[in-house]
């Protein structure tokens, strides 16, 4: 049954990368310029190079060959080179991409963290002053836009207080050699004296881009969260339940949380692309050095193949990541497995 | 959870005393500069490139010159060469090197030797012999050098002994020395260049920069930081700050947020229309210099409507200079009548102004057969530079100006490598651009802009060769007597304005922001940003 199921999801995701590969593979068609240029990312070409160059990357031969070509040469960790460095896109994409998924996981962890019980609470106190603030703020929260939220804390914690800085990942006088590419590892791994302080500086930078970025997602899971256990204590079971005299904690513990807390697994998969999207602009905002302010430039700079690629690993992860909650939200709901 | 939420925020109990409560704190960290720059290297070798930017992050940080130039006089001054001598023709020059100088030693490179002729002839042989191992290496582009035509100039550059080295010239050139001097003839290592040769690596002696200079090259993130450190044995002596660190923030209003809160120590290029305002802080100060620069609309002259001067005539009359000084420059700048800067020896004080008059460009471009106008480009710069600080407001004021006499202008930007990169390969139609001289000789206006060598090696942006002009600038290079030099550089300026390849706007004093802690970042007039002599008060 569960095999049945996984074998049809991977054939799904198959279809799903096919698909985005075709994309990914006619921009360099669709873009302005040589074709030559956007598929090798050479500014310049030689003539004698030329020649080689063509075939090389099967441009004489049909589109479905120069297809094939380029997958092979995509899962040979051969993306082309960046129009702007001259050095490959893959090698940049590895630099910059852990700095956004470290950025989006403290976020999402923070969303957790605050959402759920957040949500539970507004729930079960649905008519209390406490409840409808929570509803209150989370609407407020949820209307408001990223990049003027983000304003109003610099202005206040950083231009009014002084209290945090405005951008980047840590002080940049602190010396910490990359191994990982996520600071927090980065730091503990590194041989440095000064690790504490190290430490708390990095802490001290992530907080407002984490706390904008984990607004949207926050907002969603209280709501979300809230919904699903409204619902699911209007459910018959529970009131069986408190009826044969388990305690109100038990009750919610045991039979609603497991049950309401389904649907928010599903949602996580739903928001990732938002997420993303929003931890670009966060990026852009904080000077964050991820992927999204490195996409940003590249499309300013009418770079083609890191655009490409860049778009071919955002819009992977995002498949990903929904594939992987939706198998999670199957595993802990035996009734989803059945359909 | 709030108190730990607070304590994160203000460590020991205030973030502004920031060393007063980290004792912990290693001196590389504390006596460590942060200077934030708009924009990124091109390059960690001055010899490869023109751009103001990449000449601030590099070049006096990393290397030395045989000459320097006194920033109060504009005379030349004994650097890595102690002594200098030329023959009776003018054509031959001696130079003598300044022993002990020490290389930088990292974790890429540790030198044997110290400085000698080798490393001297290494640094123009490699610009000027084709067939050196390292002439093509990333393109064969030294532009500051092909500008002022230094393949024919130099004929040899010869290592007479470990110590003293010869340059053996074509003809007479008064703005040799000069040249010797800017930022771009820093010295490189020829040991170093070899063990890259060994490597197979040649081109990372343009990425991995070593030099003699105050500071050595660690680490540099693309669009994010230049890192480096102190040079502990640095000839002119203790170099203060520990650890220099280039924060390249592109955006302007970043750049200032990140000056109040403290996460630059120092600040390229403050807006104009925030100095006031940052002025009144206590806790920064503001320095300006009057500075030789000079910001222009430069037209391609090869592309018509633009080949014809009475189209470019017409287009200069048509701006209005004073309204662009007031928005754009905010009064911090004068106008300016030609290339060079009044404070220029070599200045024209009597030559015309041009006048705002659209009536006169509308019969001008009657004449020139456009009495409906035309449609074109104007190219603004994407970063703020000192000679202009806002390419973009400028452009726009420009379109409305135009648009008067029936000329429709659109306006263009790229990300600044893309852009520069397009106009050498002159794309535009006409592009709002400047220079920022790098020494005191006038020649360094004239010939890295507007000579045919200019043209060819792509920084001449009015793609405009003239050779009645070429012969102008190159006849007053071949006289060391001022008076004479100066009467053909008022020739050329009068040339200059009856041909209008270009509209010379404004000269901008030069401003920069810091922090009051930090001490001895002056601007130097010529060229480049030197951090050698900063240090921090705690």
């Amino acid at each position: 049954m569960m095999l049945h199921y996984f074998l049809r999801r991977t054939f799904l995701i198959a279809f799903v990368f096919v698909a985005l590969t075709v994309l990914a593979f006619s921009l360099s068609y669709l873009f302005p310029g040589e074709v030559l240029n956007n598929v090798s990312g050479l500014t310049s070409i030689d003539p004698e190079q030329q020649q080689a160059l063509i075939q090389y990357y099967a441009l004489d031969q049909s589109v479905i060959m120069q297809y094939l070509g380029y997958v092979h040469r995509i899962l040979a960790g051969e993306w082309g080179l960046s129009f702007s460095s001259q050095q490959p896109v893959l090698a940049e994409i590895i630099a910059v991409f852990p700095a956004t998924l470290e950025l989006a996981s403290y976020a999402l962890i923070l969303s957790f963290v605050l959402g759920i019980p957040l949500g539970l609470f507004a729930a079960v106190k649905a008519d209390s002053f406490f409840g409808k603030l929570i509803s209150g703020i989370t609407l407020v929260a949820y209307s408001i836009p990223i990049f003027w939220w983000a304003l109003l804390l610099i202005m206040l914690f950083s231009l009014t207080l002084g209290l945090l800085p405005t951008a980047g990942r840590i002080n940049v006088l602190f010396d910490i050699p990359t191994t990982t590419g996520f600071m927090l590892p980065d730091i503990w791994l590194s041989d440095i004296p000064y690790k504490s302080e190290a430490t708390q500086d990095a802490l001290r930078h992530l907080l407002l881009p984490a706390i904008v970025l984990a607004t949207y997602p926050t907002t969603v899971m209280i709501r979300f969260t809230r919904d699903s256990m409204l619902a699911v204590l209007e459910q018959s079971y529970i009131k069986t339940a408190r009826a044969k005299g388990l305690s109100r904690a038990q009750v919610l513990y045991h039979h609603g949380l497991r049950n309401a807390l389904l649907p928010v697994i599903r949602q996580i998969g739903l928001q990732f692309s938002t997420l993303i999207t929003l931890a670009m602009i966060t990026e852009v905002i904080f000077s964050w050095p991820g992927i999204g302010q490195w996409l940003l430039d590249s499309i300013y700079q009418r770079n083609y193949p890191a655009i490409q690629g860049g778009l071919l690993v955002v819009s992977c992860l995002v498949i990903v990541v929904n594939m992987l909650t939706e198998i999670l939200h199957t595993l802990f709901n035996p009734l989803a497995r059945k359909a | 959870m709030i108190k730990a939420l607070l304590s994160l925020m203000v460590p020991c109990g205030s973030v502004l005393i920031l060393s007063a409560c980290q004792p912990d704190i290693p001196e590389t960290i504390q006596q460590g500069m942060v200077y934030c720059s708009e924009g990124s290297p091109e390059s960690f070798n001055p010899q490869r490139v023109t751009s103001g930017t990449t000449i601030d992050a590099i070049s006096q940080q990393l290397y030395d010159r045989l000459l320097d130039i006194d920033p109060a006089s504009g005379e030349l001054l004994p650097a890595l060469a102690t002594q200098w001598r030329l023959s009776d023709d003018g054509k031959t020059y001696w130079f003598t090197l300044r022993p002990d100088v020490q290389f930088h030693h990292t974790a890429f490179f540790s030198p044997s030797r110290t400085l000698n002729a080798k490393d001297v002839t290494f640094t123009f042989n490699r610009i000027t012999q084709t067939d050196h191992p390292y002439h093509a290496t990333g393109g064969a582009v030294y532009p500051y050098f092909q500008s002022v035509d230094w393949g024919s100039l130099v004929k040899a550059v010869v290592a007479e002994n470990s110590n003293t080295v010869r340059f053996e010239l074509s003809r007479p050139d008064s703005s040799f020395l000069s040249n010797l001097a800017t930022d771009f003839a820093a010295i490189l290592s020829a040991e170093y260049a070899e063990q890259l040769l060994q490597q197979n690596q040649p081109e990372l002696l343009d990425q991995r920069p070593i030099g003699t200079g105050p500071f050595f090259f660690k680490e540099y993130k693309k669009n994010q930081f230049i890192r480096y450190y102190r040079h502990p044995e640095y000839w002119r002596g203790k170099v203060e700050l520990t650890q220099l660190v280039f924060d390249l923030v592109p955006d302007n209003a970043k750049r200032m947020a990140k000056l109040l809160t403290h996460e630059c120590d120092v600040v390229a290029y403050p807006r104009n229309a925030e100095l006031k305002l940052i002025a009144e802080r206590p806790d920064v100060e503001v320095q300006s210099q009057i500075s030789m620069n000079v910001g222009f609309w430069a037209f391609n002259t090869q592309k018509p409507p633009f080949d014809n001067v009475l189209v470019r005539k017409a287009l200069a009359y048509a701006i209005n200079k004073d309204a662009i000084l007031d928005a754009v420059y905010f009064g911090y700048a004068d106008k300016a009548k030609t290339l060079l800067p009044p404070t220029s020896w070599a200045f024209y004080h009597d030559l015309p102004e041009q006048q705002y008059d659209p009536i006169k460009a509308q019969e001008l471009l009657a004449q020139a057969g456009y009495p409906k106008g035309f449609s074109m480009d104007i190219w603004a710069m994407p970063v703020q530079r000192l000679y202009n600080p806002n390419a973009l407001k400028m452009a726009e004021l420009m379109q409305a100006d135009l648009a008067k006499i029936g000329v429709k202008a659109s306006i263009v930007s790229f990300e600044w490598n893309s852009f520069r990169r397009k106009l050498s390969e002159f794309e535009h139609d006409s592009v709002l651009i400047g220079w920022a001289a790098d020494n005191a000789d006038p020649d360094n206006f004239f010939r890295p802009l507007l000579s045919c060598s200019a043209a060819e090696s792509g920084s001449n942006r009015a793609n405009w060769c003239d050779p009645n002009f070429d012969n102008l600038i190159n006849q007053a290079l071949l006289t060391a007597d001022i008076k004479q030099r100066r009467s053909f550089y008022l020739t050329a300026q009068l040339y200059l304005d009856e041909q209008m390849p270009l509209v010379s706007i404004a000269h901008s004093k030069r401003f920069q922001a810091k922090s009051v802690k930090i001490t001895g970042v002056t601007i130097n007039p010529y060229g480049g940003i030197s951090m050698a002599a900063a240090r921090k008060s705690l």
